[in-house]
């Protein structure tokens, strides 16, 4: 079936090629060139950060003379750019375990228990998503400070498990659905107790689906600049993006400098992207609604 | 079955993620609500105020100037972002090969955070040895302050928009990839092909998710923040202040909470109100068709 489809498809982009031949071309510059907005950017940040601030100024477009670290080694130990990836990885790294671990748990429930008062808990979650951070973070803020957890990473992780766990359990919810139930009968047949067919049924049936989950939570709280630099204002504590920002301010002419921290904070996440690419584009237009 | 109606189960599963959405989204929500109608500056004064915050709030100068760049921010990410996502959709579809490589590359910026982007976008347009200016100069003409009053509202927008193409264009990919084949056969056999073949075949059928993507521009323009911070904090005057970014500026800078949460409550209203007109609008369109 699948077979014919092409064969038809390919044979009818044949006789397109034919009379469309300018056309196809021209379709095709219109690609490269939005795919070179896209990765000219980048290209340009890299090969930067190797140069000293006064050759960017000078050359920017030119590639690098020599493969110099200075603004990296600069980064590192004028700017604390250590820390701040410690501090961003203790964070989202928090948050993509309880987000995986109580969302998976919820979404289990939600998809296969029969109870009263399910429809409002699921429509409760719908609806969770349509609240932006603006509208959350001021008792937020006010009742952290009052539980005196401001400057603490815990003040952050706690809203933003909030924040990434109504999405997760859609999607897991979504995935659970699908699994036979023959396979948990057996489980249940043979005597195990909810967690048992959970964790050793449920969740590892489930594993690429929680892959995408830990993915875009993770990227959702790495990439987050709103909420982290109204929670945590202390330099210590901060993640990478608020440093950047800071930098930003302080050292925006410094462009060296700049270029090397952008390229520090960029080159783990295009690492991650590239290796879990499907992962990531499913999970970011499944998780559409959030932001 | 029993198993599926194990209350303690239910409870115990359940209970961790209802709390911490109970806690940190419904009860906030609420009391942003609530907060709105009092002038409170989140610790010692807590006055009821009725309506003023509001009336206050349609008064504030920098209130109108920052609605009118939202609206702005709305209008570029439907025309732009989706529009361009959409032609992107329909070349790839078009020229079939190259589609992964394509849909990897333009991905790219959705991944890297908005401060980053906004730290890279605030370097090319830097005034003293900016590339942009430095290609300016390299071919003759003036350098440009393009974050002047008059430049920065577009200037900022410029990495708005450019982040999410890519996610409208996988988006509408999926959907026009959805189409079922046969639908352009029988189209091709009718002598349809090309330009015609988009109008009258590829986008009517896609016309729910184009819908679905318009309302997530719409609701996407009202949660900008972090680049409009990063690049102008705003400024300079109110030329690039969105609602976000002077919703925090009024609550964490002057300690205004109940105004900034008023601002807040706005914010929300506006999304639920521009995207079911949206809906609407073009619910009728698709009638006609």
């Amino acid at each position: 079936m699948k077979n014919t489809q092409l064969e038809t498809n390919s044979r009818v982009s044949m006789k397109k090629t034919k009379s469309l031949g300018i056309g196809k071309l021209v379709a095709y510059i219109m690609l490269i060139l939005w795919a070179f907005t896209t990765i000219y950017p980048l290209a340009w940040v890299l090969m930067n950060s190797f140069k000293p601030s006064n050759d960017i100024i000078l050359n920017s477009f030119n590639l690098p003379s020599s493969f110099n670290l200075m603004n990296y080694k600069n980064a590192f130990t004028k700017m604390s750019i250590g820390r701040g990836y410690v501090n961003s990885l203790i964070i989202s790294g928090t948050v993509v375990v309880f987000v995986v671990l109580f969302g998976g748990l919820a979404a289990y429930i939600l998809a296969r228990f029969e109870f009263k008062g399910k429809k409002v808990i699921y429509t409760a979650l719908l609806g969770s998503l349509l609240f932006p951070a603006f509208a959350t973070v001021v008792p937020v803020f006010v009742m952290l400070y009052k539980m005196n957890l401001i400057n603490k990473h815990v003040g952050l992780i706690l809203p933003q498990v909030a924040g990434n766990l109504s999405f997760a359990i859609i999607v897991l919810m979504g995935f659970m659905k699908t699994i036979p139930m023959e396979l948990e009968e057996a489980g249940i047949v043979e005597g195990c107790n909810t967690w048992q067919v959970y964790t050793k049924i449920i969740a590892p049936i489930s594993k690429s689906s929680f892959a995408t989950v830990a993915i875009f939570t993770f990227l959702w709280s790495y990439n987050d600049l709103f909420l982290s630099l109204i929670i945590l204002r202390t330099k210590s504590v901060q993640p990478i993006n608020v440093l950047l920002n800071e930098i930003s301010s302080q050292y925006g002419t410094d462009y060296g400098l700049m270029t090397a921290v952008i390229a520090i904070i960029i080159i783990p996440v295009m690492a991650v992207y590239l290796a879990a690419q499907q992962f990531i584009i499913k999970g970011l237009t499944a998780g559409a609604i959030k932001g | 079955m029993k198993y599926y109606k194990n209350k303690r189960a239910i409870i115990l599963f359940l209970f961790p993620a209802v709390l911490f959405i109970a806690v940190f989204l419904y009860y906030p929500f609420f009391m942003s609500c609530y907060k709105s109608f009092f002038n409170w500056d989140g610790f010692a004064t807590s006055t009821f105020i009725g309506f003023d915050n509001y009336k206050a709030m349609f008064k504030d100068l920098q209130v109108r100037q920052a609605i009118k760049n939202t609206f702005f921010m709305m209008f570029l990410a439907c025309a732009v972002q989706v529009g361009l996502g959409l032609l992107l959709a329909i070349i790839v579809d078009h020229v079939s090969k190259g589609a992964k490589f394509f849909k990897t590359v333009y991905f790219f910026p959705i991944v890297i955070s908005a401060t980053a982007i906004g730290v890279m976008f605030k370097l090319f347009y830097a005034y003293d040895g900016g590339p942009l200016n430095n290609l300016l100069l390299r071919f003759g003409k003036e350098p440009v302050n393009w974050l002047s009053y008059e430049m920065a509202l577009g200037s900022v927008s410029v990495p708005i928009i450019w982040q999410y193409v890519g996610f409208y264009f996988v988006i509408l990919l999926t959907a026009i990839n959805g189409i079922p084949q046969s639908l352009y056969e029988s189209a091709y056999l009718d002598g349809i092909t090309g330009i015609t073949k988009t109008i009258y075949i590829t986008i009517p059928l896609i016309w729910d998710m184009i819908k679905v993507c318009l309302v997530l521009a719409i609701t996407g323009s009202l949660k900008v923040f972090d680049m409009v911070f990063v690049i102008t904090r705003g400024g300079p005057m109110s030329a690039t202040e969105l609602l976000g970014t002077y919703m925090y500026k009024r609550t964490f800078f002057d300690n205004r909470f109940g105004y900034g949460s008023t601002i807040a409550v706005f914010i929300v209203f506006l999304g639920i109100v521009v995207s079911s007109v949206v809906n609407r609008v073009l619910r009728s369109e698709e009638i006609t068709y």
